[in-house]
Protein backbone atom coordinates (compact mmCIF):
# COMPACT_ATOMS: atom_id res chain seq x y z
CA UNK A 1 0.00 0.00 0.00
CA UNK A 2 1.32 3.42 -0.91
CA UNK A 3 0.51 6.12 1.25
CA UNK A 4 0.93 9.61 0.39
CA UNK A 5 2.45 11.66 3.63
CA UNK A 6 4.00 14.72 1.94
CA UNK A 7 2.27 17.51 -0.31
CA UNK A 8 4.46 20.52 -2.11
CA UNK A 9 2.00 22.43 -4.06
CA UNK A 10 3.63 24.97 -6.70
CA UNK A 11 -0.06 26.32 -8.57
CA UNK A 12 -0.96 29.52 -10.02
CA UNK A 13 -3.49 30.14 -7.53
CA UNK A 14 -1.88 29.40 -4.38
CA UNK A 15 1.39 28.14 -2.78
CA UNK A 16 1.53 25.80 -0.79
CA UNK A 17 -1.14 23.33 -0.10
CA UNK A 18 -3.42 25.64 2.34
CA UNK A 19 -3.38 28.57 0.17
CA UNK A 20 -3.64 26.62 -3.03
CA UNK A 21 -6.72 24.76 -1.32
CA UNK A 22 -8.16 27.82 0.39
CA UNK A 23 -8.44 29.21 -3.54
CA UNK A 24 -9.64 26.36 -4.84
CA UNK A 25 -12.87 26.28 -2.05
CA UNK A 26 -12.91 30.01 -2.94
CA UNK A 27 -12.79 30.52 -6.48
CA UNK A 28 -9.04 32.65 -6.96
CA UNK A 29 -7.96 31.92 -10.14
CA UNK A 30 -4.73 31.94 -11.13
CA UNK A 31 -5.41 32.81 -15.10
CA UNK A 32 -3.79 36.11 -15.96
CA UNK A 33 -2.48 37.93 -19.09
CA UNK A 34 1.09 36.46 -19.76
CA UNK A 35 3.20 39.17 -19.15
CA UNK A 36 6.68 37.72 -19.73
CA UNK A 37 6.96 38.91 -23.49
CA UNK A 38 5.11 41.28 -25.96
CA UNK A 39 2.04 39.12 -26.43
CA UNK A 40 0.31 41.66 -28.38
CA UNK A 41 0.42 39.98 -31.71
CA UNK A 42 -0.33 36.59 -30.34
CA UNK A 43 -3.85 35.13 -30.50
CA UNK A 44 -4.14 33.90 -27.26
CA UNK A 45 -3.30 36.11 -23.94
CA UNK A 46 -3.79 34.41 -20.77
CA UNK A 47 -2.09 32.00 -18.79
CA UNK A 48 -2.13 29.92 -15.54
CA UNK A 49 1.21 32.01 -14.04
CA UNK A 50 3.28 31.10 -10.69
CA UNK A 51 3.96 35.07 -10.42
CA UNK A 52 5.10 35.33 -6.53
CA UNK A 53 7.66 32.80 -5.76
CA UNK A 54 11.12 33.56 -5.95
CA UNK A 55 12.94 30.38 -6.33
CA UNK A 56 16.31 32.14 -5.13
CA UNK A 57 14.55 32.14 -1.82
CA UNK A 58 14.94 28.31 -1.51
CA UNK A 59 17.38 27.04 -3.75
CA UNK A 60 21.30 27.23 -3.31
CA UNK A 61 22.77 29.58 -5.68
CA UNK A 62 25.00 26.92 -7.26
CA UNK A 63 21.69 25.60 -8.63
CA UNK A 64 20.40 28.59 -10.28
CA UNK A 65 22.83 29.09 -13.24
CA UNK A 66 21.96 25.51 -14.22
CA UNK A 67 18.29 24.96 -14.07
CA UNK A 68 15.54 26.12 -16.25
CA UNK A 69 12.66 27.68 -14.34
CA UNK A 70 10.41 24.70 -14.50
CA UNK A 71 13.27 23.02 -12.38
CA UNK A 72 13.11 25.26 -10.01
CA UNK A 73 10.11 24.80 -9.57
CA UNK A 74 10.29 21.27 -8.97
CA UNK A 75 13.19 21.83 -6.69
CA UNK A 76 11.27 24.21 -4.34
CA UNK A 77 7.65 21.88 -4.77
CA UNK A 78 9.83 18.47 -3.38
CA UNK A 79 11.57 20.26 -0.60
CA UNK A 80 8.43 21.52 0.12
CA UNK A 81 6.44 18.16 0.31
CA UNK A 82 9.47 16.80 2.25
CA UNK A 83 9.19 19.41 4.88
CA UNK A 84 5.14 18.78 4.88
CA UNK A 85 6.02 14.97 5.27
CA UNK A 86 8.47 15.50 8.09
CA UNK A 87 11.50 13.65 6.07
CA UNK A 88 15.08 14.53 6.84
CA UNK A 89 16.76 12.61 3.98
CA UNK A 90 19.79 12.98 5.64
CA UNK A 91 18.30 10.76 8.19
CA UNK A 92 17.29 7.50 5.37
CA UNK A 93 19.47 5.18 3.16
CA UNK A 94 20.05 7.21 0.08
CA UNK A 95 18.79 3.70 -1.78
CA UNK A 96 15.63 3.75 0.78
CA UNK A 97 14.98 6.97 -1.43
CA UNK A 98 13.38 7.05 -4.89
CA UNK A 99 12.40 10.01 -7.32
CA UNK A 100 9.60 9.72 -9.90
CA UNK A 101 8.70 12.85 -12.29
CA UNK A 102 6.73 13.65 -15.09
CA UNK A 103 7.67 16.21 -16.88
CA UNK A 104 6.45 17.42 -20.84
CA UNK A 105 8.12 20.29 -21.92
CA UNK A 106 11.48 20.15 -20.81
CA UNK A 107 13.66 23.42 -19.76
CA UNK A 108 12.15 25.69 -22.80
CA UNK A 109 13.21 28.73 -21.71
CA UNK A 110 16.21 27.93 -20.26
CA UNK A 111 17.43 26.41 -23.82
CA UNK A 112 16.08 29.11 -25.93
CA UNK A 113 18.16 31.44 -24.05
CA UNK A 114 20.84 29.28 -24.84
CA UNK A 115 19.74 29.03 -28.69
CA UNK A 116 19.98 32.50 -28.82
CA UNK A 117 23.26 32.72 -27.69
CA UNK A 118 24.45 30.07 -29.78
CA UNK A 119 22.83 32.26 -32.75
CA UNK A 120 23.86 35.27 -31.92
CA UNK A 121 27.62 35.31 -30.43
CA UNK A 122 28.59 31.06 -31.57
CA UNK A 123 28.70 27.79 -29.48
CA UNK A 124 31.65 29.02 -27.03
CA UNK A 125 28.68 30.98 -25.48
CA UNK A 126 26.75 27.89 -24.80
CA UNK A 127 26.40 27.29 -21.12
CA UNK A 128 27.73 23.70 -20.96
CA UNK A 129 24.76 23.23 -18.31
CA UNK A 130 22.34 23.49 -21.28
CA UNK A 131 23.77 19.96 -21.68
CA UNK A 132 21.11 18.68 -19.04
CA UNK A 133 18.94 21.64 -18.45
CA UNK A 134 16.75 21.21 -21.32
CA UNK A 135 15.79 17.66 -20.19
CA UNK A 136 12.83 16.11 -19.18
CA UNK A 137 14.47 13.82 -16.26
CA UNK A 138 16.33 16.91 -15.26
CA UNK A 139 13.64 16.97 -12.89
CA UNK A 140 13.96 13.83 -11.33
CA UNK A 141 18.17 14.13 -11.65
CA UNK A 142 18.36 17.27 -9.47
CA UNK A 143 16.19 16.12 -6.51
CA UNK A 144 17.77 12.87 -6.49
CA UNK A 145 21.22 15.12 -6.16
CA UNK A 146 20.12 17.46 -3.85
CA UNK A 147 18.04 15.28 -1.49
CA UNK A 148 21.03 12.23 -1.62
CA UNK A 149 18.17 9.82 -3.30
CA UNK A 150 19.62 7.16 -5.04
CA UNK A 151 16.74 4.67 -5.30
CA UNK A 152 14.98 3.29 -8.16
CA UNK A 153 13.84 6.61 -10.38
CA UNK A 154 12.64 7.64 -13.47
CA UNK A 155 11.20 10.14 -15.93
CA UNK A 156 8.06 10.09 -17.77
CA UNK A 157 6.63 11.98 -20.39
CA UNK A 158 2.90 11.76 -21.03
CA UNK A 159 1.57 15.82 -21.54
CA UNK A 160 -1.48 16.00 -19.05
CA UNK A 161 -1.38 12.44 -18.21
CA UNK A 162 2.14 12.56 -16.94
CA UNK A 163 1.41 13.10 -13.01
CA UNK A 164 -1.18 10.46 -12.61
CA UNK A 165 1.58 8.01 -14.42
CA UNK A 166 4.46 9.42 -12.21
CA UNK A 167 2.35 8.95 -9.32
CA UNK A 168 1.37 5.36 -10.35
CA UNK A 169 5.19 4.55 -11.24
CA UNK A 170 5.71 5.86 -7.81
CA UNK A 171 3.58 3.07 -6.19
CA UNK A 172 4.62 0.45 -8.07
CA UNK A 173 7.74 1.53 -7.11
CA UNK A 174 7.03 1.16 -3.42
CA UNK A 175 5.37 -2.37 -4.18
CA UNK A 176 9.11 -3.29 -5.56
CA UNK A 177 10.79 -2.54 -1.66
CA UNK A 178 11.67 0.90 -2.07
CA UNK A 179 9.80 2.52 0.98
CA UNK A 180 9.82 6.14 0.01
CA UNK A 181 9.61 8.13 -3.28
CA UNK A 182 9.57 11.76 -4.42
CA UNK A 183 6.73 11.55 -7.26
CA UNK A 184 4.96 13.98 -9.01
CA UNK A 185 4.70 16.47 -11.95
CA UNK A 186 5.71 20.17 -12.86
CA UNK A 187 6.10 21.83 -16.12
CA UNK A 188 6.46 25.59 -17.06
CA UNK A 189 6.79 26.94 -21.20
CA UNK A 190 6.02 30.45 -21.07
CA UNK A 191 9.11 32.17 -22.78
CA UNK A 192 8.32 33.21 -26.63
CA UNK A 193 9.06 29.77 -28.00
CA UNK A 194 7.29 27.76 -25.20
CA UNK A 195 3.85 30.16 -25.95
CA UNK A 196 3.98 29.51 -29.47
CA UNK A 197 3.82 25.42 -28.93
CA UNK A 198 1.38 25.65 -26.38
CA UNK A 199 -1.01 27.56 -29.43
CA UNK A 200 0.58 25.41 -32.03
CA UNK A 201 -2.03 22.79 -30.20
CA UNK A 202 -4.84 24.38 -31.52
CA UNK A 203 -6.69 24.16 -28.49
CA UNK A 204 -5.82 27.62 -26.87
CA UNK A 205 -8.94 29.69 -25.68
CA UNK A 206 -8.67 33.17 -27.46
CA UNK A 207 -10.59 34.42 -25.04
CA UNK A 208 -9.43 37.18 -23.30
CA UNK A 209 -11.67 37.44 -20.26
CA UNK A 210 -10.14 35.18 -17.29
CA UNK A 211 -13.31 34.43 -16.03
CA UNK A 212 -14.76 32.99 -19.20
CA UNK A 213 -11.49 31.99 -21.16
CA UNK A 214 -11.44 28.15 -19.89
CA UNK A 215 -15.06 26.72 -18.47
CA UNK A 216 -15.06 23.18 -18.69
CA UNK A 217 -17.94 20.96 -19.95
CA UNK A 218 -19.60 24.78 -20.35
CA UNK A 219 -21.68 25.01 -23.81
CA UNK A 220 -19.62 27.64 -24.40
CA UNK A 221 -16.67 25.92 -23.68
CA UNK A 222 -13.81 27.35 -26.18
CA UNK A 223 -10.24 25.83 -25.54
CA UNK A 224 -8.45 25.74 -22.48
CA UNK A 225 -5.78 27.64 -20.78
CA UNK A 226 -2.07 26.82 -20.52
CA UNK A 227 -0.83 27.23 -16.62
CA UNK A 228 2.53 26.11 -15.12
CA UNK A 229 3.57 24.53 -11.90
CA UNK A 230 2.20 21.41 -10.91
CA UNK A 231 3.06 19.58 -7.20
CA UNK A 232 5.39 17.03 -5.78
CA UNK A 233 4.69 14.12 -3.11
CA UNK A 234 6.05 11.60 -0.78
CA UNK A 235 4.57 8.33 -1.68
CA UNK A 236 5.23 5.96 0.81
CA UNK A 237 5.00 2.45 2.28
CA UNK A 238 2.68 1.99 4.83
CA UNK A 239 5.23 0.83 6.94
CA UNK A 240 7.71 3.49 6.52
CA UNK A 241 5.14 5.99 7.55
CA UNK A 242 4.04 3.86 10.12
CA UNK A 243 7.98 3.78 11.12
CA UNK A 244 8.09 7.12 11.03
CA UNK A 245 5.02 7.72 13.10
CA UNK A 246 3.46 9.80 9.65
CA UNK A 247 -0.09 9.75 9.43
CA UNK A 248 -0.60 10.84 5.71
CA UNK A 249 -3.54 12.10 3.67
CA UNK A 250 -4.59 9.24 1.77
CA UNK A 251 -3.63 5.94 -0.34
CA UNK A 252 -2.97 5.60 -3.93
CA UNK A 253 -5.65 2.89 -4.60
CA UNK A 254 -5.58 2.11 -7.68
CA UNK A 255 -4.15 3.02 -11.37
CA UNK A 256 -4.30 2.52 -15.10
CA UNK A 257 -3.20 3.87 -18.09
CA UNK A 258 -4.20 3.21 -21.99
CA UNK A 259 -3.60 4.86 -24.96
CA UNK A 260 -6.09 6.03 -27.90
CA UNK A 261 -6.13 3.37 -30.64
CA UNK A 262 -5.57 4.94 -34.21
CA UNK A 263 -8.19 7.48 -35.34
CA UNK A 264 -8.92 5.04 -38.30
CA UNK A 265 -9.66 2.13 -36.32
CA UNK A 266 -13.37 4.46 -35.38
CA UNK A 267 -12.28 2.36 -31.86
CA UNK A 268 -13.40 4.53 -28.74
CA UNK A 269 -10.97 6.40 -27.22
CA UNK A 270 -9.14 5.04 -24.13
CA UNK A 271 -9.78 7.20 -21.15
CA UNK A 272 -13.03 4.88 -19.85
CA UNK A 273 -10.91 1.51 -19.81
CA UNK A 274 -8.69 3.59 -18.14
CA UNK A 275 -10.80 4.38 -15.11
CA UNK A 276 -12.25 1.16 -15.34
CA UNK A 277 -8.60 -0.58 -15.08
CA UNK A 278 -7.81 1.98 -12.14
CA UNK A 279 -11.16 0.51 -10.45
CA UNK A 280 -10.50 -3.31 -10.70
CA UNK A 281 -6.75 -2.02 -9.62
CA UNK A 282 -8.35 -0.74 -6.59
CA UNK A 283 -10.80 -3.72 -6.29
CA UNK A 284 -13.71 -1.27 -5.98
CA UNK A 285 -16.96 -0.52 -8.10
CA UNK A 286 -18.36 2.39 -9.88
CA UNK A 287 -21.00 2.73 -6.90
CA UNK A 288 -17.60 3.33 -4.70
CA UNK A 289 -16.37 6.47 -5.99
CA UNK A 290 -17.19 9.50 -4.18
CA UNK A 291 -16.09 12.29 -7.00
CA UNK A 292 -14.36 12.19 -10.42
CA UNK A 293 -11.71 14.69 -10.84
CA UNK A 294 -12.29 14.82 -14.97
CA UNK A 295 -9.63 15.99 -17.07
CA UNK A 296 -11.94 18.56 -18.28
CA UNK A 297 -9.97 19.32 -21.65
CA UNK A 298 -12.43 22.54 -22.25
CA UNK A 299 -12.52 21.74 -25.57
CA UNK A 300 -16.80 20.33 -26.89
CA UNK A 301 -15.62 17.45 -28.83
CA UNK A 302 -12.86 16.25 -25.62
CA UNK A 303 -15.96 17.44 -23.02
CA UNK A 304 -18.61 15.74 -24.47
CA UNK A 305 -16.01 12.08 -25.04
CA UNK A 306 -15.30 12.39 -21.22
CA UNK A 307 -18.65 12.74 -20.41
CA UNK A 308 -19.61 9.57 -22.12
CA UNK A 309 -17.24 7.98 -20.73
CA UNK A 310 -18.67 8.96 -17.29
CA UNK A 311 -21.83 8.27 -18.23
CA UNK A 312 -21.32 4.70 -19.61
CA UNK A 313 -19.39 3.94 -16.21
CA UNK A 314 -21.07 5.58 -13.59
CA UNK A 315 -24.67 6.02 -15.47
CA UNK A 316 -26.87 9.31 -15.98
CA UNK A 317 -25.34 11.65 -13.41
CA UNK A 318 -24.07 8.82 -11.41
CA UNK A 319 -21.30 10.61 -9.45
CA UNK A 320 -20.51 13.98 -8.99
CA UNK A 321 -17.63 15.46 -10.95
CA UNK A 322 -15.64 18.43 -10.51
CA UNK A 323 -12.82 20.10 -12.39
CA UNK A 324 -10.79 22.83 -10.33
CA UNK A 325 -8.44 23.13 -12.72
CA UNK A 326 -10.56 25.60 -14.04
CA UNK A 327 -9.01 28.24 -11.94
CA UNK A 328 -5.38 27.14 -12.66
CA UNK A 329 -5.42 26.47 -16.35
CA UNK A 330 -4.22 23.07 -17.69
CA UNK A 331 -0.69 22.65 -16.19
CA UNK A 332 0.48 19.42 -18.42
CA UNK A 333 2.55 17.25 -16.08
CA UNK A 334 1.51 19.06 -13.21
CA UNK A 335 -2.37 19.29 -13.47
CA UNK A 336 -3.59 15.88 -12.43
CA UNK A 337 -1.13 16.13 -9.52
CA UNK A 338 -2.61 19.35 -8.22
CA UNK A 339 -6.15 17.42 -8.59
CA UNK A 340 -4.57 14.47 -6.58
CA UNK A 341 -4.10 16.81 -4.09
CA UNK A 342 -7.30 18.21 -4.48
CA UNK A 343 -8.66 14.75 -3.90
CA UNK A 344 -7.28 14.35 -0.98
CA UNK A 345 -7.92 17.57 0.46
CA UNK A 346 -11.61 16.79 -0.12
CA UNK A 347 -11.04 13.98 1.64
CA UNK A 348 -10.07 15.45 4.45
CA UNK A 349 -12.15 18.45 4.92
CA UNK A 350 -15.35 16.44 3.36
CA UNK A 351 -16.11 19.15 0.29
CA UNK A 352 -15.87 18.90 -3.03
CA UNK A 353 -14.62 21.67 -5.10
CA UNK A 354 -16.81 23.55 -8.14
CA UNK A 355 -15.63 24.10 -11.32
CA UNK A 356 -15.72 27.80 -10.89
CA UNK A 357 -16.61 29.25 -14.28
CA UNK A 358 -18.77 26.94 -15.81
CA UNK A 359 -22.46 27.88 -15.84
CA UNK A 360 -24.63 26.06 -17.95
CA UNK A 361 -23.61 22.51 -19.05
CA UNK A 362 -25.24 21.26 -22.09
CA UNK A 363 -27.79 18.45 -20.36
CA UNK A 364 -27.01 15.47 -22.94
CA UNK A 365 -23.46 15.30 -21.07
CA UNK A 366 -25.42 13.24 -18.25
CA UNK A 367 -22.88 14.75 -15.41
CA UNK A 368 -23.45 15.56 -12.43
CA UNK A 369 -20.96 18.62 -12.38
CA UNK A 370 -20.36 20.61 -9.00
CA UNK A 371 -20.82 24.49 -9.90
CA UNK A 372 -21.30 27.52 -8.43
CA UNK A 373 -19.95 26.31 -4.65
CA UNK A 374 -18.23 23.69 -2.80
CA UNK A 375 -20.03 20.66 -2.29
CA UNK A 376 -20.46 19.14 1.21
CA UNK A 377 -20.60 15.33 1.06
CA UNK A 378 -18.33 12.66 3.03
CA UNK A 379 -15.97 11.87 0.06
CA UNK A 380 -13.64 8.33 0.89
CA UNK A 381 -13.03 7.35 -2.79
CA UNK A 382 -11.56 9.84 -5.48
CA UNK A 383 -11.17 8.79 -8.95
CA UNK A 384 -9.05 10.98 -11.15
CA UNK A 385 -8.93 11.42 -14.87
CA UNK A 386 -6.60 12.68 -16.87
CA UNK A 387 -5.78 12.72 -21.12
CA UNK A 388 -2.23 13.96 -22.57
CA UNK A 389 -2.09 14.71 -26.48
CA UNK A 390 -1.92 12.32 -28.69
CA UNK A 391 -3.41 9.57 -27.01
CA UNK A 392 -2.35 9.27 -23.57
CA UNK A 393 -4.95 7.98 -20.84
CA UNK A 394 -4.35 7.77 -17.37
CA UNK A 395 -6.94 7.67 -13.85
CA UNK A 396 -6.09 7.01 -9.91
CA UNK A 397 -7.97 6.11 -7.22
CA UNK A 398 -7.14 8.16 -4.32
CA UNK A 399 -8.46 6.61 -0.69
CA UNK A 400 -9.03 7.72 2.81
CA UNK A 401 -6.63 5.73 4.86
CA UNK A 402 -7.91 2.64 6.82
CA UNK A 403 -10.76 1.80 3.64
CA UNK A 404 -8.88 -1.15 3.10
CA UNK A 405 -8.39 -4.60 4.70
CA UNK B 1 52.05 38.24 -22.52
CA UNK B 2 48.47 38.32 -21.15
CA UNK B 3 48.52 40.15 -17.49
CA UNK B 4 48.31 37.06 -14.89
CA UNK B 5 44.89 36.44 -12.94
CA UNK B 6 44.79 37.33 -8.89
CA UNK B 7 42.74 35.02 -6.93
CA UNK B 8 39.88 37.48 -6.62
CA UNK B 9 39.61 37.53 -10.73
CA UNK B 10 39.39 33.50 -10.67
CA UNK B 11 36.60 33.88 -7.62
CA UNK B 12 34.66 35.95 -9.67
CA UNK B 13 34.63 33.82 -12.63
CA UNK B 14 33.54 30.68 -10.83
CA UNK B 15 30.92 32.98 -9.26
CA UNK B 16 29.72 34.09 -12.45
CA UNK B 17 29.84 30.08 -13.92
CA UNK B 18 28.15 28.03 -11.27
CA UNK B 19 26.75 30.40 -8.95
CA UNK B 20 28.61 31.25 -5.35
CA UNK B 21 26.35 32.36 -2.54
CA UNK B 22 28.23 31.94 0.85
CA UNK B 23 31.66 30.43 -0.17
CA UNK B 24 34.11 31.95 2.01
CA UNK B 25 36.59 34.62 2.18
CA UNK B 26 39.34 32.60 1.72
CA UNK B 27 39.11 30.37 -0.80
CA UNK B 28 42.67 29.60 -2.29
CA UNK B 29 42.84 26.03 -0.40
CA UNK B 30 39.29 25.05 0.05
CA UNK B 31 38.25 21.79 -2.39
CA UNK B 32 35.94 22.88 -5.28
CA UNK B 33 33.42 19.59 -3.58
CA UNK B 34 33.42 21.72 -0.26
CA UNK B 35 32.82 24.76 -2.34
CA UNK B 36 30.12 23.07 -4.02
CA UNK B 37 31.61 23.01 -7.30
CA UNK B 38 31.36 20.00 -9.40
CA UNK B 39 33.27 18.90 -12.82
CA UNK B 40 30.69 20.38 -15.16
CA UNK B 41 31.29 23.47 -13.27
CA UNK B 42 35.19 23.90 -14.18
CA UNK B 43 34.35 23.06 -17.73
CA UNK B 44 31.97 25.73 -17.98
CA UNK B 45 34.76 28.00 -16.10
CA UNK B 46 37.40 26.46 -18.98
CA UNK B 47 35.00 27.92 -21.65
CA UNK B 48 34.37 31.22 -20.12
CA UNK B 49 38.43 31.64 -19.75
CA UNK B 50 38.79 31.11 -23.46
CA UNK B 51 35.97 32.97 -24.51
CA UNK B 52 36.66 36.07 -22.16
CA UNK B 53 40.76 35.80 -22.32
CA UNK B 54 41.59 33.27 -24.73
CA UNK B 55 43.10 31.42 -22.40
CA UNK B 56 42.83 27.80 -23.46
CA UNK B 57 42.97 25.55 -20.62
CA UNK B 58 41.86 22.05 -21.54
CA UNK B 59 39.09 20.16 -19.89
CA UNK B 60 41.01 16.99 -18.85
CA UNK B 61 43.48 19.26 -17.31
CA UNK B 62 41.11 21.95 -15.54
CA UNK B 63 39.25 18.70 -13.79
CA UNK B 64 42.68 17.56 -12.42
CA UNK B 65 42.67 20.79 -10.42
CA UNK B 66 41.04 20.13 -6.78
CA UNK B 67 41.22 23.99 -5.18
CA UNK B 68 40.76 27.55 -6.79
CA UNK B 69 44.79 27.57 -6.06
CA UNK B 70 45.81 24.80 -7.80
CA UNK B 71 43.52 26.21 -10.50
CA UNK B 72 45.01 29.57 -10.27
CA UNK B 73 48.44 28.01 -10.66
CA UNK B 74 47.48 26.03 -13.80
CA UNK B 75 45.92 28.84 -15.95
CA UNK B 76 48.84 31.30 -14.71
CA UNK B 77 51.55 28.77 -15.91
CA UNK B 78 49.75 28.24 -18.96
CA UNK B 79 49.93 32.50 -19.64
CA UNK B 80 53.40 32.21 -18.36
CA UNK B 81 54.12 30.08 -21.50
Amino acid sequence: MSVITGLGVIAPNGLGVKEFWEATLSGRSGIAELDRFDTSGYPARLAGLVRELDSAEYLPGRLLPQTDVSTRLALVAAQWALEDAEVDPAELADYDMGVVTANASGGFEFTHREFNKLWAHGPEHVSVYESFAWFYAVNTGQISIRHGMRGPSSALVAEQAGGLDALGHAARTIRGGVPLVVGGGVDSAFDPWGWLSHLAGGRVSVDLDPATAYRPFDANAAGYIPGEGGAMCIVESAESARARGVQGYGEIAGYAATFDPHPDTGAPPGLRRAAALALADAGIEPGDVDVVFADAAGVPELDDAEALALRELFGIRGVPVTAPKALTGRLLSGGAVLDVVAALMSIQESVIPPTFGTATVPGDYGIDLVTGEPRPVPVRTALVLARGRWGFNAATVIQALGDRS
Amino acid sequence: MTDTLSIEDLRGILVGCAGGDALPADIADVPFEELGYDSLALIETSAVLKRDRGLVVPDDLITEARTPGELLRLINDRIGV
